[in-house]
């Protein structure tokens, strides 16, 4: 008898998208599904023209707007000519190249990141690409997704495939019970502030565990969103009853019998018992408490009720001048507590956390309490999908009750590019996934952390345990 | 694209770890259609103050800045966004090759495919590059690709690592499109083997 080597969920779509290896050439890998946007495609189709080359599979891609649109009435034209213009740009690209688009009014539009799987174009088992490095979101599904430069972009449209080394894989394993007031937010931050933000460079992620298996879809898209936080190329998790269910009733999954081959295919994606991994590491979850961000980048964070680390006793990932200079840039002293933090600003949103789960926990912190006078707390849902279904479950009206803006869906303050951002010094407690100076806008200083936490933050007026406020 | 073989530049220090895609290029800036013209907003929040006059106490801001071609970075250089505009900015204020002693993984490779050469040396070579960027504003030193050597201050040579495919690539001056598209004969052969699993139409 021959003995197979057992494979990891990585190699096994890695393998089966492999069109050419040449030696001493990068891998040829075929990819399934390209999502593009207005940023990072313009130069590529550009690219394309100069060479007079076509897109070979346009059925294949798909284009949204996420990134600079107003979250504004977006009947009214766009304000930001230069903006205007790259959005243009978009619509003249696919109307010329043939990629379906969902422009500003089409029901499908939202956050790249969003729409994938809402749609049930993100699967198990596929390659997928985008020009956005949280691509890794889709990876929640058992696909291989990951984020790329423009000249890559210009690649796949080119001839559907890109040229890659191999990644190494490093197998994350979360044990143990979600505690009360901890979300899957919190799960993320915690690994990345013990990895640090290069702890996964060079390496994809598979998470596992059995605290991972109790996630909802959008929790483990949430956990895989922020893999590239810390450095990592792509995040997964292997596909189990809860991606099927999530899956079944999507408009773009095979139908009828093709679903059921679908789900016997899909069910043999998960690693193989033994297989192995270049690293491993297991966290805890059972005394994770909520985690926060108190510097410059995702992997300062810190459980929420911890002093700020000062940095002359650092400890972990964290160098003692990088946390001297992101004090200095966030104005905060070290040894302090974030807990009463003043705050100007709340933030809910980002292909991170603007999902029904997502506005759904926040609203249940907002409901029948309001938000404290001095801070503009920012609601944007995720895709169109989202706002509709968030409408039918009257979550817009609790925003509304509690003085909360509810929006029109796009990145909006994740990325500030729309108009949408903070003022010079402002803080801001958000749901989205960097904390880079000037991120959120030039001069505005960030704490990242889950929507319950950011919700809670927003009633006080000040950075607040939502524990406090769970009954 | 053009080639890269042996090249000698002024070097322009930046000893910060982790300096992440935002701070290279901003968000605000990614609206063009256009990949020129980003030199001009490298660093733009550290280079310039809020009336957008350049912050004296910035390097990009120094003579040693005059005519550089080798940025020399602090480890993890360039985390965070996919955003190939960061390569783009740094080519346009006239950067050739980044010394660091680690990259983040996106960055490098937007890197590779610009003709960006992204160096890794060891730290101590690291250090002694930055002790005498610190002592010498006109330091100078020498990369070349073809030994994947960055000359240092004390006579040795540090080593860098670079995949074959991408320094023949880059020697040649040539991108990587125009190998992918020879494979078409084996992509079409892929596309009949293995059927297509999802549909955007
Ligand atoms: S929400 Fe933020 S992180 Fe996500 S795609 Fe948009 S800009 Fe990027």
């Amino acid at each position: 008898m021959t003995t197979v080597t057992p494979k990891n969920l990585f190699e096994k779509i890695w393998d089966d998208h492999v069109v050419v290896q040449e030696k001493n050439c990068p891998t040829v890998l075929y990819i399934d599904l390209h999502l593009i946007h207005e940023v990072t495609s313009p130069q590529a189709f550009d690219g394309l023209r100069n060479r007079g080359l076509k897109v070979l599979r346009p059925n294949c891609t798909v284009a949204t707007m996420d990134h600079s649109i107003p979250t504004t009435d977006r009947t009214l034209p766009i304000a930001d000519p230069i903006a205007a213009k790259q959005l243009d740009q978009l619509r003249i690209n696919c109307g010329e190249f043939g990629i379906p688009l969902f422009d500003i009014g089409n029901e499908n539009l939202g956050i790249v990141h969003v729409i994938g799987p809402e749609l049930g174009l993100t699967q198990p088992g596929v390659t997928l690409v985008c020009g956005d490095s949280h691509t890794s979101t889709h990876g929640a599904f058992g696909a291989l997704a990951f984020g790329i430069g423009t000249t890559e972009v210009e690649h796949v449209l080119a001839t559907q495939c890109l040229l890659q080394d191999k990644p190494k894989t490093y197998e994350v394993h979360f044990d143990g019970f979600v505690p009360r007031g901890v979300v899957a937010k919190d799960l993320i931050l915690a690994l990345i502030a013990k990895i640090g933000i290069g702890g996964g460079t060079g390496h994809v992620l598979e998470y596992t565990g059995e605290a991972i298996r109790s996630l909802s879809m959008e929790g483990r898209m949430t956990i895989c969103n922020m893999s590239i936080e810390g450095g990592a190329r792509a995040g997964m998790i292997g596909p189990d009853d809860t991606t099927f269910e999530y899956l079944a009733t999507r408009a773009h999954v095979p139908q009828g019998k093709g679903w059921d081959q679908a789900v016997t295919r899909w069910q043999n994606l998960q690693s193989d018992e033994g297989a192995a991994y270049d690293q491993t590491l297991s966290l805890d979850v059972s005394q994770l408490e909520p985690m926060i961000t108190y510097g410059t980048n995702p992997g300062m964070g810190i459980p929420i009720s911890q002093p700020v680390p000062k940095p002359e006793s650092a400890q972990g990932p964290v160098a003692s001048g990088a946390i001297r200079k992101a004090l200095e840039y966030m104005d905060l002293e070290g040894g302090k507590p974030l807990l009463g933090q003043p705050i100007d600003v709340v933030f809910i949103g980002s292909c991170t956390n603007s999902r029904m789960s997502d506005l759904r926990q926040a609203a249940a912190i907002l409901k029948d309490r309001k938000v404290n006078p001095g801070v503009r707390v920012l609601v944007v849902p995720g895709s169109e999908k989202i706002k509709k279904q968030a409408e039918i479950e009257n979550l817009p009206d609790i925003f509304r009750a509690a003085g909360a803006e509810w929006r029109e869906a796009g990145c909006s303050m994740c990325i500030a590019m729309n108009g949408d951002q903070l003022s010079p010094g402002e803080y801001c407690v958000s749901t989205s996934n960097r904390n880079f100076e000037g991120r959120q806008g030039k001069g505005g200083r960030t704490f990242l952390a889950s929507p319950l936490t950011a919700a809670a933050s927003a009633v006080n007026g000040m950075v607040t345990d939502v524990r406090t406020m769970l009954d | 694209m053009e080639p890269i073989t042996t090249f000698t530049g002024r070097v322009v220090p930046l000893p910060i770890r982790d300096i992440d895609t935002d701070q290279i290029i901003p968000a605000r800036f990614l609206k063009t259609i256009d990949k020129k013209g980003l030199g001009a907003n490298l660093f733009n929040d550290w280079r310039y103050d809020e009336t957008g006059s350049p912050r004296a106490d910035f390097v990009l801001n120094h003579r040693k800045s005059e005519n550089a071609t080798i940025l020399l970075a602090g480890d993890n250089f360039g985390c965070g966004s996919s955003r190939e505009h960061a390569p783009w900015a740094l080519m346009g204020f006239g950067f050739r090759a980044v010394i660091s002693t680690s990259f983040a993984d996106i960055f490098r490779n937007n890197c590779l495919k610009n003709g960006l050469l992204p160096i890794i040396i060891d730290e101590v070579g690291h250090a002694e590059l930055l002790d005498a960027s610190a002592q010498n504003e006109d330091l100078a030193t020498e990369v070349n690709l073809l030994e994947q050597t960055v000359q240092l201050p004390s006579g040795r040579k540090a080593k860098f690592p670079i995949d074959e495919f991408s320094k023949k690539c880059l020697l040649a001056g040539v991108d990587q499109l125009g190998y992918l598209q020879q494979q078409s004969t084996s992509i079409s052969e892929y596309e009949t083997t293995h059927p297509r699993l999802v549909s955007t139409l």
